[in-house]
């Protein structure tokens, strides 16, 4: 029990004074998830629009294949990422293991899917609200995907949190591939696992709550989306 | 321009799961009416609608305009009984078909406010447009729909569920477009509102077109003993 109080008091101190290493640690960790979120934003959106308005003859699978592949476990996304940027593996001279890009892959495999299924349930509702319209008015399928995803940024943004939620609370995968390297590939779940071990718990809790104020952060903006979407104007 | 009118149906048929919901219909639309789809529930109003607008696919026969059919869809508009309002506020509601036109975004906010006055909403221009009442939501349908000034429109019961201000000020917006010689085709049920818009009626029941004609002959002389049955308000 000493040792949580002390290791409270002094992950606050750490808090308070900002701590160089807390900071690296952090602004690593969000430039990682952000960068992934943003690549996994950017082909997640669309692939689960394109798959809530087309339709194709493997569509079913399709959507039950990204389905499953939300549960991958980062462990073995890890693994196979590892694989493919080894020196032998086919991308390995490209230099990208334990490298904070590696852990941006890794990340992005893992959210993709994430960020499409959720995507996918939220414009096939809009979809089906506005199909008579926007077929009505002669629209191309590029113009229902780009006002679809306009039109539902709200639940879309809720999309990417949710990935965002996810990356960042990563450790499985990117412990793998980034080799939690000081000063190079560390993030907060790496180092909160490394000082666990080292038993320096206060920069442990440190960044366990910064891990936490990140994750409320992201719930409350979340909810906060949730209210805009119910408000009066827009 | 080339004319989008007439319109030509030919042996149309549409069937789901083994169920023959309309058809077969031979018909012609020409210019400038305001043709009224007049017939029970359930008498295929509504499908016929979205088969001569493309959003209802033929299960035989055809539909031809007098231009191609891609050209002819950009030349018509469609309300829904249940109105379409995007997520997005009044006034965007408003300029969405026009940007999809190529108009910038300057001109279609000034025809988007000037189609707000003139549907007494200018007020709520700012507003979420799924938060405005009925009759304003299908008010704004409406005016969505003629503001790239179609050259056809097709209105599904536009006032079913609507009190009767609501119901006056759609009317009032109807005839004004009939009166500038847009060509309308509406679907309704109720008689009143046929008499008072009708220039050309088609009479449907049973998924057929039973009979059609000028408003004029088909309320003072009608050829069939269902259409006298149904003009006389009975259930048939």
């Amino acid at each position: 029990m000493y040792d949580i109080w002390d290791g409270i008091k002094s992950a606050l101190y750490l808090l308070v004074t900002l701590d160089r290493d807390l900071i690296e640690i952090t602004l690593r960790s969000l430039q990682v998830t952000l960068m992934a979120v943003a690549i996994g934003s950017a082909i997640g959106l669309p692939l689960g629009a394109w798959l809530a308005i087309r339709r194709f003859r493997y569509r079913r699978v399709a959507i039950a294949v990204l389905n499953a592949f939300m549960g991958l476990p980062p462990v073995v996304v890890g693994l196979i990422v590892y694989l493919l940027l080894s020196r032998s593996g086919p991308f390995g001279v490209f230099g990208l293991l334990f490298t904070p890009t590696a852990m941006i892959i890794a990340q992005v495999i893992i959210i993709t899917p994430l960020i499409a299924s959720i995507a996918h349930q939220a414009i096939r509702e809009l979809w089906a609200e506005y199909h008579d319209l926007l077929i009505s008015l002669n629209t191309s399928k590029g113009q229902r995907i780009r006002t679809l995803i306009w039109d539902g940024r709200r639940p879309l943004i809720t999309a990417s949190l949710a990935g965002f939620g996810r990356g960042i609370g990563e450790v499985g995968a990117i412990m793998i591939v980034g080799g939690n390297i000081d000063h190079a590939t560390r993030v907060l779940t790496t180092a909160i696992a490394l000082e666990t071990g080292k038993g320096d718990f206060a920069l442990a809790l440190g960044l366990g709550f910064v891990l936490i104020f990140l994750s409320l952060f992201v719930n409350f903006a979340t909810h906060a989306l949730g209210r805009t979407e119910r408000g009066r104007f827009w | 321009m080339k004319a989008t009118l007439p319109l030509k149906l030919r042996d149309v048929c549409v069937r789901r799961r083994g169920k023959t919901l309309i058809g077969p219909i031979d018909l012609s639309l020409d210019a400038g009416d305001l043709t009224i789809v007049l017939g029970p529930n359930g008498a295929g109003k509504t499908t016929l609608m979205r088969a001569m607008h493309g959003l209802q696919r033929l299960s035989s026969g055809s539909i031809n305009y007098a231009v191609p059919t891609v050209a002819a869809r950009d030349a018509q508009a469609f309300v829904s009984q249940h109105p379409i309002m995007m997520r997005r506020s009044l006034r965007d509601n408003l300029i969405y078909p026009l940007k999809l036109r190529g108009t910038s975004r300057d001109e279609a906010t000034v025809m988007a406010e000037d189609w707000a006055a003139r549907i007494e909403l200018t007020h709520a221009l700012s507003q979420a447009a799924p938060n405005l009442s009925g009759g304003e939501k299908q008010k704004v349908a409406l005016a969505r729909a003629l503001i790239t000034k179609p050259e056809l429109v097709f209105l599904d019961e536009p006032c079913a569920n609507l009190d009767g201000h609501a119901t006056r000020d759609i009317e009032t917006m109807l005839l004004a477009e009939r009166d500038v010689g847009r060509t309308l085709v509406m679907s309704t049920h109720d008689l009143g509102q046929a008499r008072r818009l009708a220039t050309r009626v088609i009479f449907m029941l049973k998924g057929r077109v039973h009979e059609t004609g000028t408003a004029d002959s088909f309320f003072s002389t009608p050829k069939t003993a269902e259409a006298v049955a149904f003009l006389k308000g009975d259930i048939v």
